[in-house]
């Protein structure tokens, strides 16, 4: 026998056994509908698990990506401060962000197409639990237990497939969120301690530490070099002045005094 | 015939597109039953998009058993065996 009749039979047989089970098959209308509820109720806690799962994801994918950006960043960084080891280690870090940040995309898109799945899954058991609520009524209004034995079959293996179906969908989407999470819940630690930074790369520290010391050094650098262009400015106009020996010297350092900038940029 | 697939809902289809179904059906069986991941991915495959686009989705409001159920089309082979040992399916 095939597989996809296979497959129907296993299912009919579940609700077979489950009718099998009801003394008056009345009883199973009203048992089966507290069920089906149930399962709605079940389905909706679902796709919200699942909305949940996926909004968390992407803020932990903005927050990888920002942290990407600022690698790249300090590679350029170092780049222009000569330093390609230091660019270099910073990189690295970004190439494993971004192996992370990439996971994390597959994860959205799966937890994206389940999410459409369960919605369109339980608005189709909405309207397949509508119909059996109405079905149920009539036929406990209209029939003796036993003329309703055949109508109550048809109406309860429609609505038993449909929630085989869906337990099997919803289990998987259980089982998938509880995945996640528990992913999740692992980088949101390392992302608040900072000890992703550690993890991926063990240097980012030192890579930030260390432009911050060429940058530090630079302005120092720089700094000094525009004290050494005043010194060296002032030194020859004070044995001008002193040679001059006379008023009009304050004029000459003030217009040396305007160039000095200009002299210490140059060094 | 209504065909359910797994996930997705149920569908009528005529005889002629039933017809067309079968072939695919036994190649999904063999494929089972070698536990041959990629003839059973190629005949779902097809299986699937057959049925989705000849037959007509059956209105959701409709309360009946499918004649042939077939795997989603994520399944594998071992989660289409766990189907048809009866592990896994629970009705309520």
């Amino acid at each position: 026998m095939s597989v996809m009749k296979r497959v129907s039979l296993i299912f009919r047989a579940k609700a077979n056994k489950a009718l099998d089970r009801m003394e008056d098959p009345r009883e199973t209308l009203d048992y089966s509908y507290q069920q089906q509820v149930e399962m709605l109720t079940r389905v909706r806690r679902g796709v919200a698990d699942v909305a949940t799962s996926r909004k968390r994801v992407e803020l932990q994918m903005n927050s990888l990506q920002k942290e990407v950006t600022r690698r790249e960043n300090q590679a350029r960084d170092a780049l222009g401060k000569g330093r390609e080891d230091l660019a270099r280690a910073a990189l690295q870090n970004k190439a494993s962000l971004q192996g992370q940040l990439n996971d994390l995309q597959g994860q959205y898109a799966t937890l994206q197409e389940q999410e459409e799945k369960l919605t369109l899954a339980s608005q189709r058991l909405q309207a397949k639990v509508d119909a059996f609520r109405t079905k149920k009524e009539t036929i406990k209004a209209t029939y003796t237990a036993a003329e309703a034995q055949t109508r109550i079959n048809e109406a309860f293996s429609g609505i038993s497939e449909e929630m085989g179906d869906i337990g099997l969908a919803i289990q998987r989407a259980e089982d998938k969120t509880a995945q996640m999470q528990a992913r999740a819940g692992a980088i949101d630690e390392l992302l608040a301690s900072g000890a992703l930074e550690d993890h991926v790369g063990g240097q980012q520290d030192q890579i930030q530490l260390e432009l911050d010391r060429i940058g530090a050094g630079s302005d120092i650098d720089a700094e000094l070099a525009q004290m050494k262009g005043e010194l060296s400015a002032n030194a020859p106009r004070q044995i001008e002045a002193s040679a001059n020996g006379g008023p009009g010297t304050a004029e000459g350092t003030e217009a040396q005094a305007a160039e000095q900038p200009q002299a210490g940029d140059g060094s | 015939m209504i065909v359910r697939i797994l996930g997705e809902g149920q569908y009528q289809l005529d005889e002629v597109e039933a017809a067309q179904l079968a072939p695919l059906d036994l190649e999904l069986d063999s494929a089972v039953d070698r536990g041959d991941e990629a003839a059973f991915r190629t005949a779902l495959d097809s299986a699937v998009r057959l049925v989705r686009s000849a037959g007509t989705p059956l209105p959701p409001d409709e309360l009946a058993a499918s004649d042939l159920i077939l795997p989603s089309l994520d399944a594998s082979v071992d989660d289409v065996r766990k189907l048809i040992a009866d592990d896994g399916i629970h009705l309520g």
